[in-house]
């Protein structure tokens, strides 16, 4: 499949989409049953959703498609035949391409020189006047555009994730299969992309499948949907004929979801944390952090709001010791704060940080160690605080799997192969499970199903309820006027609007986010 | 902690079910063993088709080997002589891979460290002092400065970000330099005109043998050493810590581990493991240093812990392996004709086939605990 010999735009309405089905699509890790008789039907053009809570199967299902595992039982049918797709490179040959949740372009290559590379045909030496060419004449049969000749780790992340769809274009996809793509997009960003796409099915020039949990963008772009519940199938239909009540309830069943936490009437207590005159750099060396100060009580949440890249994640890093202050004091509890053990635990610090698998576990140690992060050195895992004992840790990671219900086969099995949303709950486990005084948070609900992220609001309500002072940084304004008690801005690396929450409004916020 | 909701999902798997825990383990330990072996075996059938090409038998050859390296009580005891240093450079190589770094600086670490014992030993053998306390002194010397050699390279990577496979290989040059410059100079034992070498500890001083064998202490020393960095790694909380920040060190700084501290005593231990094995060259074998300490043991310790897996107590078998495969090396030249660097060959290639052999890794339905059947 030669991209640049390929047949011209499509005519009037041909349709280019593909259409598929899945029939009894069964897969079985060892004890654990991710897929049971799973049946899905995409028509050509159609956009549909897989709709599930965390573990649900949802990506195992599309894996199982893509080729990345094979099926136990069951079958899948393009346009109305059977494909056998074994890897992802037939998945690719039969026109099946898949957009993962985490980038996968080559940072330091422009836009241009990524799809290139990525074609299956790649020449060994390439005639890039002629590759230009080819590109320009496709970006011109394209709805949208992205700068293709700047390396991709100078795009923002709303770009990036419409150059991996490109790039799935440009190696002619005709079905788009998309992992929770926008929980790294601004919600400005996801809804252009989604529409973008939306526009495509509605041409007939893709089909997409779509896993979300963000039943917003459910209802607003998709034809259909498809439910998944522990590995079964529970529902599905037309979006138009569907509530978000009802594609809840399928989703859950009936088991009750966590009421919204209550926020305790409590006046605030002594200030916890202290950031004052906080100076850091980025990667790159520009100053990150500019002159930041911040006060955080006991019994408090202060939400930190802002367009993402104004220095929020610098800040969280600083916190958790992850990135060099240049100039600044940091005090919690009246205490200069080290980013060592002792002080973490002496004054009871705790964090959940985003992206948990890059930033707070280990993906090739089991479930078991990585909980045992915060006290293998405290009894009762350590003896004399050096001798490991393995027992009461596996004891401690059964415990707190049943308490947090981390769906996992085995404490011994690599936390890497657990669903996204089951290694965020291994995590806040590990973390909440103690006393805590100071709990810094950033984007806590990144790839949570509605439930889960009832619940963790819950538990960070909770914490501030007994008292703990808790430091939210997120990118959805949503959570932040949901959970915070103030709201402070970042702007440019530093604070510039606090506010109660009661005394603001979006407006305002949104004002001061743009910077004035 | 506050009661979670009701449940959502019952826990998916019952507690008697984790039984299956141990299966687990065994097969990946199989795995790790099953696919080294596999490495070698290629590895051999390709060194074959080399020795066909050259018009040489591989049977002969690995008959050779096996009679050189295993056949007689005293091949045994040579190829264990040889296997001694190799745990130890083997030891430096896996235990900074456990943190996370590709060292190689082993050779360099044994050169100085194998220097500097014999360098301190002559005022203490020229001041007479008593071969117990030479000895001691001449071994913490050679562990001091093997783990300075290897110490500095961790301390660049951890304070400046310097490449430490880089860097731990110039220092090997610069470490066999300096001993020459030394050798060649105002070290030089100037009765001895052939070959440029320190004075020599003299026969009072050097090590003893093993009771009942011809092998010298240092074999002992390495195994027990291997044992203890095993438990270290895998049992104390200072390896739990090594093996977070080796698996992910933005998540091991996010726990408030001292990965600076860590990363520079990793280097250290494996420095002072290779400057030990530098020490038992010059005080069992040598008598002291010269040129003949740069004979490889550090760049063979680099293949007998990649293909142990940075597991020590694996190091053990597979260092009397290659220390058998060293041994045999004046047999098969002679016998068969073969140049000095034959064997090399063979380690070469047993590298190659075992660093491409790294991507079988899961591939292998019955390594995986069922759990994870064919992940990708
Ligand atoms: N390679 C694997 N080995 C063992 N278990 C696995 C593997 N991959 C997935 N699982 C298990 O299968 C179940 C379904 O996982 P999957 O990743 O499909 O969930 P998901 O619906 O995508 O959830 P999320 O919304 O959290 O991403 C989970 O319980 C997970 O632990
Ligand atoms: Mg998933």
């Amino acid at each position: 499949m030669n991209v640049l010999t390929m047949p011209s735009p499509p005519a009037g309405d041909a349709v280019r989409a593909y259409s598929l089905k899945t029939i009894g699509v069964s897969k079985i890790f060892g004890p654990l049953t991710a897929l049971d008789d799973v049946s899905i039907s995409v028509e050509a053009g159609e956009f549909h959703a897989l709709l599930g809570e965390n573990g649900a199967g949802k990506s195992t299902l599309v894996k199982c498609i893509m080729g990345f595992y094979s099926a136990d039982r069951g079958k899948v049918l393009l346009n109305g035949a059977e494909a056998k797709i074994a890897n992802p490179r037939d998945a690719r040959a039969n026109g099946i391409g898949m957009v993962y949740q985490h980038f996968t372009l080559v940072p330091s290559l422009t836009g241009a020189e990524n799809l290139v590379i990525s074609r299956a045909d790649a020449p060994s030496i390439f005639d890039w006047k002629k590759e230009k060419a080819g590109l320009e004449a496709f970006l011109n049969r394209m709805p949208f555009r992205v700068p293709l000749d700047v390396p991709v780790s100078a795009l923002a992340a709303g770009e990036k994730q419409k150059l991996e769809i490109l790039k799935l274009l440009y190696l002619d996809q005709r079905l788009l299969i998309l992992d929770e793509p926008t929980s790294v997009l601004t919600p400005g960003e996801a809804d252009e992309m989604l529409g973008l796409l939306r526009g495509m099915t509605q041409r007939k020039e893709v089909s997409v499948i779509m896993i979300t949990h963000k039943f917003r963008e459910v209802t607003a772009f998709a034809d259909s949907v498809s439910v998944l519940r522990r590995g079964r199938k529970v529902g599905g239909g037309k979006v138009s004929e569907l509530s978000v009540e009802d594609m809840a309830r399928m989703m859950i069943g009936d088991t009750p979801i966590r009421d919204r936490a209550i926020r305790a009437d409590r006046a605030p207590g002594d200030v916890v944390l202290d950031l004052s005159a906080l100076y850091a750099d980025d990667d790159e060396g520009l100053p990150a952090l500019d002159q930041f100060n911040l006060k955080v009580h006991a019994g408090e949440i202060v939400g930190i709001a802002g367009v993402s890249g104004n220095g929020q994640s610098e800040l969280v890093e600083v916190l958790s010791g992850q990135r060099p202050l240049k100039d600044g004091r940091i005090v919690v509890k009246d205490e200069i704060f080290e980013p060592n053990r002792k002080s973490y635990a002496k004054l009871k610090i705790f964090g959940l940080p985003e992206e948990p698998l890059k930033n707070a576990t280990v993906p090739r140690m089991t479930v078991a160690e990585n909980m045992a992060f915060r006290t293998f050195d405290q009894p009762p895992s350590a003896w004399l605080g050096w001798w490991l004992s393995v027992g009461p840790m596996r004891t401690k990671a059964r415990a707190l799997i049943k308490q947090y219900r981390v769906k996992t086969s085995s404490p011994e099995s690599a936390i890497a192969d657990l669903s996204g949303g089951n290694v965020q709950r291994a995590v806040l486990a590990r973390e909440l499970s103690g006393e805590v005084d100071l709990l810094i948070v950033a984007n806590p609900c990144f790839g949570l199903d509605f439930a889960s992220v009832a619940e963790i609001r819950a538990q960070i309500m909770e914490q501030r309820n007994r008292g703990a002072a808790v430091l939210l940084v997120s990118e959805d304004l949503d959570e932040i006027l949901d959970l915070a008690d103030r709201v402070a801005v970042m702007s440019a690396g530093t604070i510039n609007y606090v506010s109660p929450v009661g005394s603001t409004n979006r407006a305002e916020i949104g004002k001061h986010m743009a910077g004035h | 902690m506050a009661d979670i909701a009701e449940p959502m999902a019952p826990p998916m798997v019952a507690a008697s079910e984790w039984r299956g825990d141990l299966s687990i383990r065994i097969r990946r330990g199989a795995e790790y063993v099953a696919i080294p072996l596999f490495a070698l075996v290629v590895s051999a059938i390709l060194f074959s088709l080399f020795l066909l090409a050259l018009g040489k038998s591989p049977i002969q050859f690995f008959q050779l080997v096996h009679q050189g390296g295993f056949g007689t009580a005293f091949s045994i005891q040579n190829t264990l002589q040889r296997a001694a240093p190799l745990i130890l450079t083997a030891l430096a190589v896996a235990i900074p891979a456990r943190i996370g770094l590709v060292m190689i600086g082993g050779e360099g670490a044994l050169v100085v460290g194998g220097f500097a014992s014999a360098a301190i030993a002559i005022p203490l053998v020229t001041g007479k002092a008593s071969p117990m306390v030479a000895l001691i002194i001449m071994a913490i010397a050679g562990m001091i400065f093997g783990a300075l050699w290897v110490g500095i390279a961790g301390f660049l990577r951890y304070a400046r970000g310097v490449n430490e496979t880089i860097s731990s290989l110039l220092l090997t040059y610069i470490g066999i330099a300096t001993m020459n410059f030394f050798v060649e100079g105002a070290l030089r034992d100037l009765t001895n005109p052939n070959k440029p070498s320190t004075m020599p500890i003299g026969d009072a001083y050097m090590v003893g043998k093993i009771p009942g064998t011809d092998v010298h202490w240092g074999l002992a020393i390495g195994v027990l050493l291997a044992i203890v960095l095993h438990i270290l790694m895998s049992r104390t909380t200072f390896g739990f810590a090594v093996r977070v920040t080796g698996g992910n060190a933005r998540a091991a700084l996010a726990q408030g581990i001292p990965v600076g501290k860590l990363i520079v005593i990793c280097c250290l231990i494996a420095g002072a493991c290779a400057g030990l094995a530098g020490f038992y060259e010059v005080a069992a074998i040598q008598g002291r240093a010269n040129a003949s300490l740069v004979a490889g043991y550090g760049f063979t310790g680099i293949l007998v812990a990649f293909l142990a897996r940075h597991n020590a107590i694996a190091i053990i078998p597979v260092a009397i392996m290659f220390g058998g495969l060293v041994a045999s090396g004046g047999l098969v030249q002679r016998r068969m004709d073969l140049p000095d660097a034959t064997v090399l060959v063979l380690q070469g290639l047993t590298f190659v086939v075992l660093l491409v052999s790294e991507t079988l890794y899961g591939r292998f339905k019955i390594f995986q605990p069922p759990i994870t059947a064919d992940r990708t």
